[in-house]
């Protein structure tokens, strides 16, 4: 086993990437203020340095684009077509909007299209979801948006090790990949293997918690909310196990299943509206697949269905944090 | 606008009756390609390139086939033949059989071949040209020589993506050619109606990408320009921009019924003369350079060639439905079932 190095959710990333750069010379980053200005929540910095300018200006392993993120989405997709490795950093998955036409219509599509033939190795990576009163334009959500989309894989690591880890398989993969990052863990800090071939594998689901009367089951920000939700109704004695979903596509339902054979009943949350966010798709597996091992419906936390509201008191009441995820449990005990 | 052809061509007899033979195998396989639409074996948007044959053809000869990369829209199947796609396996793609290029998953629209150097093959108007635009990235950042012809229509050069990519490509001295295939409409809609300036070769130049408009009806000519281009895109390593002049001889799709809707017959007629084929045959006829029975000859030959292919692709079978699941992804299959 090798040896830990204690960082932070952001520094886990930036190793990850360097190390995947170091490895294979086909691994470049793409994307808006990445390199001279070392990133808008500093993910990459360094790394302009690290690889310097090969002709003129252009540095081909850090490249700075113009705000256009159809046209860099899009020709980052055709250099993975050709066989690059590229990682795209939307500055905002919010912004990631912007491109959806490339994303969806090509980058997923092309290896069906193609009956195989041409293969699209790419990782869409950025913030996603609520940082701190940025308002109803740079607040969202995407991941339920991707994970709709067959051709896309969609993971949400929660903590610095995963982060690290799953980036690592999500460069080495063969498929397109949206890495969801909420911009709330970025400073948080974990032990990380120093292994640059620590790679975390898609579609495994862990415990993070263990626990008997419940299944809280979440990803990304929400694992440490249904931690701390956890820690608050262990004092009234209730043992809620947390399922840290960390894959979203492809899905891990072979562990959420069997906590929810064990606790007889789930509460699935997330950062998104709560009104058709991929949690309800959680929710409604559980709900086919688990009918005899329940005890009471399934139930949800999720995001209020509204713009994301500036005021910080209302940007909090529309965030789902520990005390919602508790009254949701006690309506289910 | 047009220039006239050349009085002499730098290419010899062999290489003109070569083109000949190409057009006409393409004319002949897209015309085939609507009888079996109408015979309900093609379903879906198709769209054929008759009257637009010299265009391909002289820009996929002035490339180094298998090398250089090329992506176009979907007006696609010309491109894939002239590259050297086996026709079987396009004629069987758009009817949507195992053996297409794509195992009838992909029909007219999405024709891929990349040991061929096409990358497709693409169904939302303007939507590759940034994926053309990141073939030539890939090149310049293996320090390759290789160019990128990145095809799009005229309708295509009104899309936001493209502005944008006609930027990145400028900004980064990309060795892409933006190719607009001007056949004069976007749809049904003519050129006058959807571009503030008609004169689309000048969207190039705010980019400080080489711009120029040319005639793409004189295959002689054309392949002449194309050369020229290609060469010197290779040679400096950045991007061009190249309005091809050229006019859609049939519908905008095989579903486009009733062309009166936006343009006359006298139009079409006016048009229709000068047409590719005719203008090569006249040429080598007045040249001397080959018989009419020679032409007559090759003419029948492949449409001979094109009834084969069209039998021996609806001698396929249709895909297996579990096929169904295959290739959404290199490594696993999606939650199955409805």
């Amino acid at each position: 086993m090798a040896n830990s190095i204690e960082m932070t959710y952001r520094e886990a990333l930036t190793k990850s990437m360097q190390e995947e750069m170091d490895k294979n010379a086909d691994v470049f980053l793409m994307g808006e203020d990445i390199g001279r200005y070392q990133g808008t929540f500093k993910v990459t910095r360094g790394l302009v340095e690290k690889y310097g300018a090969r002709d003129n200006d252009f540095n081909p392993r850090v490249v700075d684009t113009p705000i256009t993120e159809a046209g860099f989405a899009g020709i980052a997709t055709g250099a993975a077509m050709a066989g690059l490795r590229p990682i795209v950093e939307f500055m905002t998955m919010s912004f990631s909007i912007l491109a959806l036409d490339q994303i969806i219509n090509h980058t997923a599509k092309i290896h069906y299209m193609s009956n195989g033939v041409v293969k699209c190795p790419i990782v869409f990576r950025g913030p996603g979801g609520a940082a701190k009163q940025l308002s109803a334009q740079h607040s969202h959500s995407m991941e339920g948006w991707f994970a709709h989309v067959p051709g896309l894989k969609v993971v949400a690591p929660a903590t610095p090790a995963d982060a690290y880890g799953m980036l690592k398989t999500a460069v080495e993969d063969d498929n397109p990949v949206i890495f969801y990052e909420n911009p709330g863990l970025y400073s948080i800090k974990g032990m990380v293997p120093d292994d640059p071939h620590y790679y975390v594998p898609f579609g495994k689901a862990v415990i993070a918690k263990e626990g008997k009367d419940i299944s809280l089951i979440g990803y990304s920000r929400m694992t440490h909310v249904n931690l701390a939700a956890a820690e608050l109704l262990a004092k009234d004695g209730i043992d809620a196990e947390v399922v840290d979903v960390r894959s979203l596509l492809p899905l891990d339902t072979e562990t959420i299943f069997a906590s929810v054979a064990k606790t007889h009943r789930a509460l699935v949350s997330y950062d998104d509206w709560r009104s058709g966010g991929f949690g309800a798709e959680i929710a409604a597996r559980i709900s086919e697949e688990c009918f005899d091992d329940l005890d009471s419906p399934v139930g949800r936390v999720g995001g209020l269905n509204v713009p994301m509201p500036y005021a910080r008191n209302l940007e909090l009441l529309c965030i789902p944090d520990e005390n919602d995820v508790v009254k949701a449990v006690r309506k289910l005990l | 606008m047009a220039k006239q052809a050349v009085k002499k061509s730098p290419e010899s007899k062999e290489q003109l009756e070569a083109y000949y033979r190409e057009m006409l195998f393409i004319r002949h396989f897209e015309e085939k390609s609507n009888v079996a639409y109408r015979l309900g074996k093609i379903g879906g948007y198709m769209h054929t390139y008759i009257g637009m044959e010299a265009l391909a053809t002289g820009w996929l000869h002035s490339i180094q086939k298998g090398h250089d990369y090329v992506i176009t829209a979907y007006r696609d199947h010309a491109h894939a033949l002239i590259l050297g796609t086996d026709p079987v396996a396009v004629f069987a793609e758009l009817m949507g059989r195992k053996g297409g290029t794509a195992g009838g998953k992909g029909g007219s629209m999405h024709i891929f071949d990349p040991h061929n150097g096409f990358f497709g093959g693409w169904g939302i108007v303007g939507g590759h040209i940034p994926l053309g635009a990141g073939l030539a990235f890939a090149a310049k950042y293996r320090q390759e020589d290789r160019v990128v012809l990145n095809f799009l229509g005229d309708g295509a050069a009104n899309q936001g993506v493209v502005f944008e990519t006609l930027n990145m490509a400028g900004l980064y001295d990309l060795p892409c050619i933006f190719i607009i295939e001007n056949n004069e409409f976007a749809m049904g809609t003519r050129l006058e109606y959807h571009a503030a300036d008609p004169e689309l070769w000048k969207r190039g130049i705010p980019f400080g990408i080489k711009s120029e408009r040319i005639d793409g009806m004189d295959v002689i000519q054309m392949k002449k320009d194309a050369q020229r281009i290609v060469d010197w895109v290779r040679e400096n390593k950045k991007p061009y921009f190249v309005e091809v002049m050229c006019y859609r001889f049939a519908g905008h799709g095989a579903a486009d019924n009733d062309r009166q809707l936006y343009r006359t017959k006298e139009e079409e007629a006016e048009n229709m003369k000068r047409d590719p084929i005719a203008r090569l045959k006249s040429y080598l006829l007045a040249n001397k350079m080959v018989t009419e029975e020679v032409l007559e000859a090759i003419d029948a030959e492949e449409l001979e060639r094109v009834e084969k292919i069209y039998a021996d692709a609806d001698a396929q079978p249709a895909p297996d439905p579990d096929e169904v699941y295959d290739n959404i992804y290199s490594d696993m299959k999606p939650d199955l079932g409805h």
